[in-house]
């Protein structure tokens, strides 16, 4: 066993269990690796924080996305791949083999590495809407809408997922009134005319949110707004304010190891290698432009594919005793 | 899973279920993705404190008035620890287990 892992625990070890970690699993598993998959603290990724998923194929009228995600994911354990639940603390892929910690403080050694982090969404900064997360800032329209049935809500940001939010939180609130930077849409075409046409949207442009009160009350009573063209500010009484302003991908474990651009995406090439041999990275972590669960997949495929391929080029144990130095393809 | 240990707490049984001692509750409803994610976690919970702390799930949906007008949730999964029927922490959306178990011990004598 040690010989089939290249001297570690483990041939391949995959951080995330969105799309793209269970797509490299599901892969992985088929090629005999074994993989180990750790699900992370958002286990399932985004996903799961959706409802109905129309654009996955395969699916005419759509799948909700928990259910999408727990097939996903039985689909990778029938092949084969162990599944561990929580988060991990620390990676070094400064040494061969790979280290992994978790946060119960066990480590895990690895020839090959997945990274399939993904993405979480963004916040503000402006402090006081994390302060009053869960007291009517929400980053998750289908887990947080259904409080505010009847009362006046607001979404931020201008993309599809701003968009998808606002019709879908027309459901609950009496009004939601859509904040943006910008005096037009970044939204596809199919979902601007969905909010334009709904009756429950307002829109308020060129604006951004400043201060969100009350935090003595510990819950959401208004929205400090300014006009970024006039610098005018102006109040805004909402019970509740959902941000869709984007998503920053989850790469803190391996700042300073594994090169990543100025936003902090893991930066791939020929396929989805990084800057390190037998590292590689998969889905939204080091993807800003298409951030789709089957692109997401896709990535995972490829990832798995060349984790394969690395890992055969890699020198047997009892060939050599300094792995470090050979093990490139 | 060991969730027979699990307390389910409800509007009627809340007052009296909370009074004594360390209590964790999970709010928490059938449509909300993180909170199954959660369910295992306070699933092991419940085990691991059986006879020290009451680990509960109050369902968001069959009890308008405990999560919302009392403890003003808006947003779930949000986790409450009580200490002899008074809050004493919250926690809002997806921790790690250890969070949880620190919030646990920080109130167990």
């Amino acid at each position: 066993m040690t010989t089939a892992a290249h001297g570690a625990d483990r041939e391949v070890v995959i951080i995330g269990s969105g799309p793209a970690g269970l797509t490299a699993a599901l892969y992985a598993a088929r090629a005999n690796l074994r993989p180990l998959l750790i699900e992370g603290l958002e286990a399932g990724g985004q996903l799961m924080l959706t409802t109905m998923v129309e654009n996955w194929p395969g699916f005419r009228d759509g799948i909700m996305g928990p259910d999408l995600m727990t097939e996903m994911r039985l689909q990778a354990e029938r092949f084969g791949t162990e599944v561990v639940q929580g988060n991990v603390t620390a990676v070094d892929v400064r040494k061969r083999p790979f280290t992994i910690t978790l946060e119960d403080g066990r480590t895990i050694t690895t020839a090959a590495l997945i990274i399939a982090t993904g993405a979480s969404a963004r916040w503000l900064d402006i402090g006081s809407d994390r302060k009053l997360s869960g007291r009517g800032v929400s980053t998750c329209a289908t887990c947080d809408g259904y409080f505010f049935r009847g009362k006046p809500i607001a979404v931020v940001g201008g993309g599809d997922s701003a968009m998808e939010e606002a019709v879908y939180l027309t459901k609950f609130a009496s009004k939601v009134t859509v904040i943006h930077r910008r005096d037009t849409l970044r939204a596809s075409k199919i979902m601007q005319d969905k909010a334009f046409k709904n009756p429950k949207i307002d829109f308020i442009w060129d604006s951004e949110v400043i201060d969100v009160a009350d935090l003595e009350k510990g819950e959401v009573t208004s929205l400090v707004l300014r006009n970024i063209k006039t610098g005018e500010t102006s109040h805004l009484a909402v019970d509740g304010v959902f941000i869709a302003i984007g998503h920053t991908p989850n790469t803190s474990l391996f700042k300073g190891q594994v090169e990543l651009d100025a936003s902090g995406y893991i930066v791939t090439g020929d396929g989805t290698r990084t800057n390190i041999p037998g590292v590689f990275a998969a889905g939204d972590v080091q993807d800003h432009v298409y951030r789709q669960a089957v692109t997401a997949a896709g990535s995972g495929c490829m990832a798995a594919i060349d984790a394969e391929r690395y890992l055969e080029g890699l020198p047997s144990v009892d060939e050599t005793t300094d792995l470090a130095s050979n093990a490139t393809v | 899973m060991a969730s027979d240990k699990v307390k389910t707490f409800t509007d009627s049984n809340f007052d009296e279920e909370t009074k004594q001692g360390v209590v964790l509750v999970d709010f928490w409803a059938e449509w909300c993705g993180p909170c199954r994610r959660i369910a295992p976690i306070v699933d092991q919970l419940a085990t691991e404190y059986d006879g020290r702390a009451k680990i509960g799930k109050m369902n968001v949906d069959e009890n308008p008035n405990v999560p919302t007008s009392r403890f003003h949730v808006r947003g779930i999964p949000t986790l409450v620890v009580l200490k002899d029927g008074e809050l004493v922490d919250t926690i809002v959306g997806l921790v790690p287990k250890e969070d949880i178990v620190s919030a646990i011990e920080k109130h167990l004598g």
